[in-house]
């Protein structure tokens, strides 16, 4: 299997190599080969991300647009997944939903590997006494189970859009910073960054010159693993109320309840939102293992341990 | 032996203590304090007045020094006291009694599903490399790993009213009053639960178990004449233990989070359902407490697990 790979992916460079003028299509035609699944699911995520951009444009009613005469309405022409308590449409809702689901995740994911990797290079680079002081820490967020540390984040700063990102942001930090710092610690001995030292350039260079440069790739991967998991934290933070308020439709939302209101739930409030949530986990997750077998086997093992 | 623990049981203490601080100042520091979430609620929900919050903080002790409040809050926790719930005064010692088994049920009986299913799967998977039952479980498992085990929690509760005209009890009853209700309310999450779990350990165990199968004692096994089935049971699945093991502690920590919207989604009444209620009418104390619980619980498990590998690998306990 590994094998294989390699062979491929030497076959793609020798391909590529005399059109060498392209190397974004190049590398795009690689990762097909490698990854098939993944390249498949990167689509379905770009199709979810149009769909949140246009959603305006694309649903057919506004989300917020309650209808007493149609409420609990199943599917019909008029309602095509049915509508819910308030007479809302359930499709109009998922289509805003997917704004929800993919800012919270993409700005979450960013931000924990922001200050992962800021942390983690600090800390390894300066060593000593600061990084026995801050792994501690790391090792103190570490022990929180991670919906609960973002349960505990949400309390003290209020519900709402920008703190569940701060919240499921900071609970994604621990994992970044220790991978980061994992590079930085391999790359601090190279004689490249030793060559800089004598040269007579400042850590402060050095650490954003010659070591931050290391650490994107393998932060990419695990920031791009973590995405299916910042999707999940925000539906169930929100399924539980205290992640994005309502009436803003989020698909964690609009499961929060449902069961609670009667003893049969309609079945469509139900089905499709959780439907939503669980094909685009699949499809980060399945984007995530392909770009982490694209770029490097050995991160994503360290990333699973 | 004795000496592993020592030192492991030391590392856990910073870590405590650590824990400790941030709930802390992520529960007085940030917001203002306490009374002022529960008073700046406004609208629909009764707003205390400037008295009311001046005594109400008097007698809560929070206008007191916050190193204070800290130090007696510790004090509290070192005596088992875990205070009383804001509204209702009920002392949560109490209800974590009467929830907590169910919890810990739950939680339980999800890892043994998910060991149950995962392992012997994930072994067969990887012994039959490609063929198709690796591929379908390989299918399965990529499958279930999406879906939010609330949801599978969701989706169970409506087929059964749809099957069977049947909820779920929910009321709090032990295994040792009544084993049969008991069941019913514990079943149902733990294997909504327990499903998602099996994937993550199939997943690992495969891996595991190939790499494995590719080291020189089991191609020397093979070569003597070894059977496939003593040899999966003697020289893989022991082998492959040690990584399962890991992932399953790493797990249980996104399974304790689970539990907890799991819990919600079958309306169970555990420490669960108990922290969302906390939140919901901002009963700072029991919030407190029982965020610090689960933090607790699960640096315990981590410990036992780490002790767990020493006791499997001897290689770890005589570094």
């Amino acid at each position: 299997m590994a094998h294989a790979r390699t062979i491929a992916s030497l076959d793609g460079r020798l391909e590529m190599e005399p059109r060498a003028s392209n190397a974004g299509v190049a590398a795009i035609r690689r990762f097909w080969r490698s990854a098939p699944l993944g390249v498949g699911s990167a689509v379905f995520l770009v199709f979810m991300g149009l769909i949140a951009i246009l959603a305006p444009w694309l649903a057919p009613y506004s989300p917020l647009e309650t209808d007493y005469l149609a409420t609990q309405a199943p599917p019909t022409a008029a309602h095509l997944l049915g509508t819910d308590h308030l007479g809302r449409d359930v499709l109009s809702r998922i289509m805003y939903g997917t704004r929800v689901t993919l800012t919270v995740s993409l700005a979450s994911v960013g931000l924990g590997a922001a200050l992962g990797m800021i942390w983690g290079i600090a800390s390894g680079y300066t060593g000593h006494r600061f990084d026995m002081v801050s792994q501690r820490l790391v090792e103190v967020l570490m022990s929180f189970p991670t919906l609960i540390l973002a349960m505990l984040l949400l309390v003290s700063l209020g519900a709402g859009l920008l703190t569940v990102v701060i919240a499921i942001g900071i609970s994604q930090v621990p994992l970044a910073t220790r991978i980061t710092r994992s590079v930085v610690l391999a790359t601090k001995e190279m004689s490249y960054v030793e060559a800089a030292r004598c040269v007579g350039a400042s850590p402060s260079r050095i650490m954003t010159r010659h070591i931050a440069v290391q650490c994107v790739a393998p932060l990419l991967v695990i920031a791009t693993v973590n995405l299916g998991a910042a999707i999940f934290a925000e539906a169930s933070l929100s399924f539980l109320g205290v992640g994005v308020p309502p009436p803003t439709p989020s698909w964690g939302n609009m499961l929060g309840g449902v069961l609670a209101q009667s003893f049969d739930p309609p079945w469509w409030l139900v089905i499709f939102p959780g439907l939503a949530i669980a094909t685009t986990i699949m499809a980060a997750n399945l984007f995530g293992d392909g770009l982490r077998d694209f770029l490097d086997p050995k991160t994503g093992q360290l990333g699973r341990r | 032996m004795s000496r592993y623990i020592l030192r492991r049981l030391a590392i856990a203490v910073p870590t405590i203590f650590g824990i400790t601080v941030l709930i802390f100042i992520a529960m007085r520091v940030l917001p203002g304090d306490p009374l002022a979430m529960i008073g700046s609620q406004g609208q629909s929900t009764r707003v205390l007045t400037e008295e009311e919050l001046a005594s109400a903080r008097t007698s809560l002790g929070l206008d007191r020094p916050l190193y204070v409040q800290y130090l007696s809050w510790l004090g509290d926790i070192a005596r088992g006291d875990l205070g009383y719930s804001f509204w209702t005064s009920e002392p949560l010692s109490d209800q974590v009694l009467r929830r907590g088994p169910i919890s810990a049920q739950i939680a339980i009986f999800a890892v043994i599903i998910s060991w149950v299913i995962g392992v012997p799967v994930g072994l067969l998977s990887a012994v039959r490399r490609n063929s198709w039952l690796d591929n379908v479980s390989r299918l399965v498992v990529t499958t279930t790993m999406a879906v939010p085990s609330f949801w599978l929690g969701l989706v169970m509760v409506l087929l059964s009213v749809r099957l069977f005209y049947w909820r779920p009890p929910l009321t709090i009853t032990q295994l040792w009053e009544e084993p049969l209700v008991n069941l019913q309310i514990v079943l149902g999450p733990a294997i909504a639960l327990g499903i998602g779990l099996a994937a993550v350990i199939m997943r690992m165990t495969r891996s595991t178990a190939l790499e494995v199968l590719g080291e020189d004692y089991v191609r020397t096994a093979r070569a003597k004449g070894l059977g496939a089935r003593a040899l999966v049971a003697h020289h893989v699945f022991r082998n492959s233990l040690l990584p399962v093991i890991t992932t399953s502690g790493v797990a249980i920590g996104g399974l304790l989070g689970g539990t907890v919207a799991t819990e919600t989604a079958f309306g169970v009444p555990g420490l669960g359902t108990l922290l969302v209620e906390a939140m919901t009418t901002r009963d700072w104390m029991m919030i407190q407490n029982l965020v610090l619980l689960y933090a607790l619980i699960f640096v315990v498990v981590n410990l036992l697990i780490d002790l767990s590998y020493a006791w499997i690998d001897p290689r770890i306990r005589f570094t």
